[in-house]
């Protein structure tokens, strides 16, 4: 960022700033992971803590992907498509074993990873991951989101309105 | 229930290459040209015949000739008694009659049969993949499918 101007720096980690504390998710659970991830989310671990309380039921409202549990096959064009509606900009954590790698599950009808179909944007592996693990890797996306530029996935409107 | 296999066995003398019991449970081994025959016979004229036919799977003996083995589980309420088939079968694209017309509940299993082993079955009305899609190469549950292959539509390709 020590090649931008002051102005741009400033407004980035503004909006930087804003973006990490209110990350609205939406938690895609297909596998056991899900239990954890409902601990984390609850009053015990309280994601809400870090500004990920409230989970959108809709990919159009959400900025963070958690896909928690085995993807297969059938249910990758599924996954694909949630992250296609949702708007930019937006981040992905894969929760489990599974989903960074396929896991013990190296058959035919699981994908190997979801990063085969979508990017990701933090991994946490584990099976299940602990609550502690989940909240860590949302700590992780915080510190990835306040030092990103903020104009790095945005449509090309963003990247001229910030490069000018 | 030996009963069963010996009226079977008098009326196709020729087709029943092997018989056997386990626990109460008689099975048939038949080839694939009397499937119809017996079938037909078991269904309609065998007196109080099987009116359920509750499986139908496949098993894979990679190195054995015939190859495969394609399983019916019969299930009789009023004869109080179960019989399995055994239909071997060989080659890279094994065929054998379906009997959808006779238990509907054939259809989708002989649709799984299809999609994990490859075995075609003559005369079903919709032979398609049921568990797999469409583009899916191969036939998951056969003993040459590599484990760690990987499909062309979802990767990574190896």
């Amino acid at each position: 960022m020590a090649d931008q101007g002051w102005f741009t720096s400033r407004s980035d980690e503004l909006f930087g700033w804003a973006r990490r504390w209110s990350l609205f998710q939406y938690p895609f659970a297909t596998a056991c992971c899900s239990m954890e991830y409902m601990s984390a989310s609850c009053s015990h671990y309280d994601l809400d803590r870090f500004g990920a309380g409230w989970p959108r039921w809709t990919p159009r409202q959400s900025d963070v992907l958690f896909v928690v549990g085995t993807i297969n096959h059938k249910m990758a064009p599924v996954l694909k498509t949630i992250y296609d509606q949702m708007c930019e900009p937006k981040w992905v954590i894969a929760i489990g074993v599974c989903t960074c790698t396929g896991g013990f599950y190296n058959n035919y009808a699981v994908v190997q990873g979801i990063d085969t179909i979508i990017p990701v944007d933090v991994y946490i592996p584990g099976c299940p991951p602990r609550p502690e693990a989940i909240l860590d890797a949302v700590i992780k996306l915080h510190e990835k989101i306040q030092t990103e530029r903020q104009s790095r996935r945005g449509g090309e409107w963003v990247k001229e309105s910030v490069e000018g | 229930m030996a009963e069963t296999v010996a009226c079977l066995r008098e009326r196709f003398p020729a087709a029943i290459l092997e018989t056997h019991a386990f626990r109460g449970d008689d099975t048939v081994v038949i080839g694939p040209e009397a499937l119809r025959a017996v079938a037909t016979f078991l269904h309609d004229d065998l007196d109080h015949g099987f009116e359920i036919l509750m499986d139908v799977t496949a098993v894979d003996y990679l190195r054995r000739k015939p190859r495969f083995e394609v399983v019916y589980h019969f299930l009789s309420h009023r004869r109080r008694e179960r019989l399995r088939l055994k239909v071997p079968v060989d080659g890279k694209s094994p065929v054998v009659p379906s009997l959808c017309d006779l238990w509907p509940s054939a259809n989708w299993y002989e649709r799984e049969v299809w999609d994990m082993y490859g075995v075609r079955f003559e005369g079903h009305p919709d032979l398609r993949r049921i568990l797999m899609y469409d583009e899916f190469v191969g036939f998951p549950l056969r003993k040459d499918y590599r484990v760690d292959k990987r499909q062309p539509l979802v990767g990574p390709v190896n």
